[in-house]
Order: structure tokens, then sequence, then C-alpha cells
């Protein structure tokens, strides 16, 4: 078992309870493989900083979980299959806590503007 | 850094043979914004903080001019790198 932040991002024509439903089901992987997720954080949908398959924004969600690499690899797998899913990134933490990320703490910073 | 402590009269005293183009004039090197005990932790997710050591083309900036330490600047450019994959960073900014 090790800690992940998995962060995708949906296409923008989908609506929020979609994404909502959508982070649920790839949830449902995790703890059919005797993971735990610890986070779901829905950043919003968010400006992208360049365009990405010719969208301007996406949702932005992120996972937080506690798994097995069998149960990540499935659910990597599943990510990709989805087409709704127009980027994603695994990153693996040596710690997780409870505490939102910034992202949902500093909610003013919308997306990123030239500076 | 050394000739930073050498004592004014001493270089006042040995003008005459000071190499050409020896500064006189030395700034005081900032310390690095990342370290110390309450610093912000580096995160790929802090977009704001990111934002700060990149340049308006979307370039990582040298640690030279934010004078971030060593090791805090390869955690830095690597927290950058995964933003920029995210699409919450430019790889790089058209003008």
């Amino acid at each position: 078992m090790a800690f992940y932040e998995v962060t995708f991002v949906v296409r923008p024509d989908m609506g929020k309870a979609d994404v909502a439903k959508l982070a649920e089901t790839l949830g449902k992987i995790v703890t059919d493989h005797k993971g735990s997720i610890l986070k779901n954080e829905y950043w919003g949908i968010r400006t992208l900083a360049y365009k990405i398959n010719k969208l301007g924004k996406g949702h932005y969600t992120m996972l937080g979980l506690d798994c097995s690499a069998i149960a990540l690899k499935e659910l990597e797998r599943q990510i990709g299959i989805n087409e709704d899913i127009i980027r994603t990134m695994t990153v693996r933490v040596d710690a997780m806590d409870a505490t939102p990320s910034v992202m949902l703490q500093q909610k003013s910073g919308d997306s990123y503007e030239a500076a | 850094m050394n000739e930073q402590r050498t004592p004014r009269a001493e270089g006042a005293a040995t003008e005459g043979r000071a190499p050409a183009g020896r500064k006189v004039f030395f700034r005081r090197r900032k310390s690095c914004p990342l370290s110390g005990p309450n610093a912000p932790a580096i995160d790929y997710k802090d977009v704001k903080l990111l934002q700060r050591f990149i340049s308006e083309r979307g370039k990582i900036l040298p640690s030279r001019i934010t004078a971030v330490s060593a090791k805090k600047q390869r955690a830095l450019s690597q927290a950058i790198k995964r933003a920029r994959n995210l699409a919450l960073l430019p790889y790089v900014v058209q003008s």
C-alpha cells in the first residue's frame, strides 16, 4: 500500500454531477481492490494554461488514495479508456493528511494568468 | 563572498595593487525564500507559489536570480514540470 495523488481533467461540456459520478466510479475501482480514498477534491472548472484537444477549460478532480500498485494500474487503465478525461497525472507521495490541498484553500486564484 | 568581510581600510590600502575591474561594491546575498522554518512547501498544486519562479515567457527562473537553494531548486523545477503537465502552468507563453 502506498499513497498516491491522482489528478485528472475532464471535458468542460460535462456537468458537475457527471464529474462527481465519474470520480465515484473511479474510486470504486480502488475500494474494490481493498484500497481507500482519503481525499476527493473537486477543483472546479479551470482555464487550462494551454489548449488540450482544442479545449480551453476543464473540470479538475484530485483523488488522494492509499492503495496497492495493482489497484492503481487498473485505475490508470480505466482512465486511459475514458474519452471524457483529457489529461491525467499520478504522483506518489510519502504521506497524506486529511487537510484539503492548497487548491481548495486559495479559491480566488481561478487559473493561471500571464504575469 | 570573502571580500565582503574585508575591512574597508585594507581595501583602500591595497587599492593600487587591486586587479583592474575588481568590484568594490558587494550586494548582500539574499537567503533562500523556500528554506527556513516558515517557508512554504513546494507543491505542484500551489500555482500561485510556482508562478513566482517562472519568467513572463513561462521559463523556470535560474536560482542565481531567485536565490533558491540548490536542493529546493531541484524540487521546484520538478513541481513546475508537474504543474505544466496538468495545464496549471504554461510550457511557453506566446507573445
